[in-house]
């Protein structure tokens, strides 16, 4: 009976689904500001990449609700498991290979991922995706050699100052007359490195703390596992 | 004969199709685990379908380059899906988090088993007879 219920609601969200796209014009966007967002971001963010003015430009604010979500989610995890972890028994280490691999491959990883973090307003790229690298950049060892502790509190520190500093950063434009999360530094040519203004920093700052929330969050499920 | 199909209707079959295997396995799985799997699958159908929104396909990527491309595709949408990738990643691993907690306290994750078991330790807290008959509850605070 349960199951008939389910399978009716799945087949009712599909056919609504499948209406409401049917009627739907392909490649005709339902929204016009991505229109005006194209025609006038190269002027007034000044990146290359237009996504990048909208997650840090024009919706700023609401990356920054974003990364708060990260951060509860993040927050609340290592609450939830915070009692679990024993820390006595831990898996066994990797091997010779699996060792020295993870360290051979970890500088090449945190290079990719600083790349992608700090070429976001230019490449496709950013913070959100450099961090996942360097989230995993940081797991690999952790996988190769279990019983090496991860310092949660180093995790902490970084993190928390690089969410700091990108509501600084938003902050400071209220000094310029401007409104909060404005880009505001020197626009500089569009397409070289130091370009766009602020959105490098804040590309940076949003990419090492999704690096170092993910990295923890990943570090706490692995101790709780470890310890089973 | 085969008729001709837009690669576009695939593509939204495909991110419809994702989403309602999420749904039904989030309405249909006993397992928490495959529980937490079919929200990943839901999330991923929810991007695809986001994204495929602002998509056109005789459009390039919206980033500006010195050659002179013909249109751009709309950012908006891409914008916010690759923030809810990540979101998506926490949340998971939150879920997760919850489940491994609920094997711990149950040593089980089977919906009904755990279901039944809260609802004895919520009865015998509140001091009333426990709602499958057994004697004591499972877990003692």
């Amino acid at each position: 009976m349960r199951k008939a219920a389910a399978l009716l609601f799945t087949l009712g969200l599909l056919f609504l689904l499948s209406v409401m796209f049917l009627r739907f014009e392909l490649g005709q966007a339902p929204m016009r500001i991505g229109k005006d967002i194209l025609a006038a971001a190269p002027e007034q963010v000044g990146a290359a990449n237009i996504v990048t003015s909208v997650v840090l430009g024009y919706r700023g604010l609401d990356t920054l609700g974003e990364i708060a979500i990260l951060f509860t989610a993040a927050t609340a995890t290592g609450l939830i498991l915070s009692g679990l972890g024993g820390g006595q028994r831990r898996d066994p280490e990797g091997g010779f290979i699996l060792r020295h691999g993870a360290d051979l491959v970890f500088p090449f990883l945190m290079l990719v991922g600083m790349y992608i973090v700090v070429h976001g307003h230019l490449t496709p790229g950013g913070g959100f995706q450099g961090g996942v690298v360097l989230a995993a950049a940081f797991f690999l060892p952790l996988l190769a050699r279990p019983s090496r502790a991860v310092s949660h509190s180093a995790l902490g520190w970084i993190e928390g100052l690089a969410g700091a500093s990108f509501i600084v950063i938003g902050l400071w434009a209220l000094t310029l007359d401007q409104a909060f999360m404005t880009p505001w530094l020197h626009q500089g040519v569009l397409g070289e490195l130091f370009s766009a203004g602020t959105l490098p920093l804040l590309y940076l700052a949003l990419g090492l703390k999704v690096g170092a929330e993910l990295a923890s969050l990943l570090a706490h499920l692995a101790e709780v596992e470890a310890s089973e | 004969m085969i008729p001709e199909l837009h690669v576009g209707w695939v593509l939204f079959a495909g991110a419809i199709g994702l989403i309602a295997i999420g749904v039904g396995g989030l309405l249909m799985s006993r397992d928490l685990f495959r529980v937490v799997l079919a929200l990943a699958i839901t999330e991923a159908g929810a991007n695809l379908l986001l994204v495929l929104s602002g998509y056109r396909f005789d459009a390039i990527a919206p980033i500006v380059t010195n050659e002179v491309g013909g249109v751009m595709v709309d950012p908006v949408p891409q914008a916010m899906v690759l923030t809810a990738i990540v979101i998506g990643v926490g949340v998971q691993a939150l879920a997760l988090g919850l489940v491994l907690r609920i094997y711990r306290a149950y040593g089980s994750i089977d919906v009904a088993e755990v279901r039944r078991r809260m609802d004895d330790d919520i009865a015998a807290e509140a001091g009333l007879p426990l709602p499958s008959g057994r004697e004591k509850p499972a877990v003692h605070s």
